[in-house]
């Protein structure tokens, strides 16, 4: 069950109208691209919890 | 043709060439197998890459010289649209974990180097192997051409003009990757990768001071998007369908290609990939990051003549000229490690597709290697001729259609890792429609990589490749369902 947070950043950024905005405003950054730039660790770290928690044969 | 050169970014960048250059011979040495005359050690580096060593080479390969130059130069053309190539590099990850250690798998249980050989293994189909492995030499040559188009953009900032500095790098590369196979690439992605994090950390670090902070990067790329009419830092509505599809289409494409699976397969393990799976994405916020650098071009008031230099262009402005150099010969660099993967990925389809099955079966392992070393050396050839004859705009739309074409490949090569409902001709019949349709639909659209469709609530625009995918898939299904329903409709009848 825990390899769906695998989906997450596909849904995260394939709905774009919902990040397709200025407001609110980080370090200048408009949302648009903070957000984006923002699932990049979030996703290493869903990626990595995953890791964790799968058991490797190899 | 060394009229404008400056003499600090030019020794610069010379002496990191020679650097590189240096290392790509030793590496014949490096890590050193017992004989070099092996697909596997010369195509694959041994398959004993480990989590950092992929890293660096799939990180260098999969981020382009091309990336660096041609992401900040559609965003400083177009704005937020361009920045497509972020959710892209994204949402790659999740699929590569979650996939290509299944892949890496049965790829070394049967011995496979290649897409075609895992297709063949799959489905026992010779067509079909075919097929996946002349798709993948196809995309991948002008991808290779690619490579020369960010080189010359590098080279001619240094000031340096014609084409015999391009054509001398080039024969350099060829000549190393010759004598040491993978290991060439994977070694210098070493050097390529941290100059290109120490550029990018630099240029974020510094510009945004000099241009009075990314709030005012921000507003004059607006205002200079406003005054010219066109784009813009948000996406329009129109634009939302072809931003996402061309994110998802590009994710599914990208590990098709015959360089990012080489990294993988070269890789010592299913777990060495999910590690990377976690670690790669740090290459994706410095992307992110560069692609920014096309909004820092309008904060500087560049006046360009070409939208591809801008990147060198405000390293030329901003920053002194050694430093300027250490950038041009980063991205140079950058050119050659995926070039240098792309001709070995190209080559080992050739060999174990074509040579090994059509031309040579009773081909002994060492003679695999020394027909994949000469292939790989004439795709780089055939790269540099088509860049130095041909327009370069012919190069750009074969690489756009080369991402339709490869995202064919896709059910044929990940389907059979999961399942065996499939046989080999429905596979090869949707490829063959997928292919076919797709490269028609972006021709009539004047090689546009959107198409309009028009679900009944207004026409929007898609990426062709998914559009091509889905034909590829239906058909596919289809035939499936139609040659298993077949033997059965024919017994029930005569049992009638």
């Amino acid at each position: 069950m825990i390899r769906l947070l695998l989906l997450l950043p596909f849904i995260g950024l394939i709905i774009v109208s919902f990040y397709n905005v200025r407001e609110p405003y980080l370090f200048g950054f408009p949302f648009f691209y903070w957000y984006q730039l923002a699932w990049v660790p979030l996703t290493s770290l869903l990626t990595f919890i995953v890791y964790r928690s799968v058991r490797h044969a190899d | 043709m060394l009229t404008d050169v400056d003499n600090a970014a030019f020794a610069v960048f010379i002496a990191l060439f020679v650097l590189v250059t240096g290392m790509g011979f030793v590496a014949s040495r490096w890590r050193k197998p017992e004989t070099l005359a092996h697909l596997d050690e010369w195509g694959l580096g041994g398959r004993k890459f480990g989590t950092w060593i992929t890293w660096f080479l799939v990180g260098g390969d999969f981020y382009t010289a091309y990336t660096v130059i041609a992401v900040p130069a559609l965003v400083y053309a177009v704005g937020a649209y361009g920045f497509f190539a972020l959710p892209y590099t994204i949402i790659v990850y999740p699929f590569v974990f979650a996939v290509m250690p299944v892949l890496w798998k049965i790829a070394r249980d049967r011995g496979h180097v290649t897409a075609g050989d895992v297709v063949r293994g799959s489905y026992g189909s010779r067509g079909l192997e075919l097929a996946v492995a002349a798709t993948g030499v196809l995309a991948t040559m002008p991808y290779i051409a690619l490579q020369l188009i960010g080189m010359e953009v590098a080279i001619k900032a240094l000031g340096l003009h014609g084409e015999v500095p391009l054509v001398l790098a080039f024969l350099v590369l060829a000549l190393y990757t010759y004598s040491s196979g993978l290991r060439a690439p994977a070694l210098i992605a070493f050097v390529k990768d941290i100059m290109i994090y120490i550029v990018v950390i630099a240029a974020i670090a510094i510009v945004p001071s000099k241009l009075g902070g990314y709030g005012a990067i921000f507003t004059a790329a607006d205002a200079a998007f406003v005054a010219k009419g066109s784009g813009g830092v948000l996406l329009s509505p129109a634009q939302i369908f072809p931003y996402a599809s061309l994110a998802l289409g590009s994710a599914l494409a990208a590990f098709m290609y015959p360089h990012t699976l080489t990294g993988i397969f070269a890789s010592s393990g299913g777990n060495t990939i999910r590690k990377n799976a976690v670690l790669l994405p740090a290459y994706t916020l410095l992307l992110g990051l560069l692609a920014l650098l096309g909004y820092m071009g309008h904060a500087a008031g560049l006046k360009l003549a070409s939208n591809n230099d801008v990147v060198p262009a405000l390293f030329k402005t901003l920053f002194p000229s050694w430093f300027a150099g250490f950038a041009f010969a980063a991205i140079a660099i950058g050119a050659l490690v995926p070039a240098a993967v792309m001709s070995i990925g190209a080559a080992n389809l050739f060999t174990r597709n074509f040579w090994k099955v059509w031309i040579d079966p009773a081909v002994t392992p060492a003679g695999e290697a020394k027909v994949a070393k000469i292939t790989s050396m004439l795709v780089k050839v055939g790269a540099l001729l088509a860049i130095l004859l041909m327009p370069t705009q012919f190069a750009l739309d074969l690489q756009l259609l080369g991402g339709l074409w490869i995202l064919q490949t896709l059910p044929a090569l990940v389907f059979g890792l999961y399942f065996n409902w499939f046989s080999s001709a429905p596979l090869l019949i949707g490829w063959a429609c997928g292919l076919a349709g797709g490269s028609w639909l972006a021709w009539s659209d004047g090689l546009k990589p959107l198409h309009s469709i028009d679900f009944g609530a207004g026409p929007v625009a898609i990426y062709t490749g998914l559009l091509a995918l889905a034909l590829n898939i239906v058909v596919a299904v289809a035939v499936n369902l139609l040659l298993k329903g077949l033997p059965q409709a024919r017994l029930s009848r005569e049992a009638a």
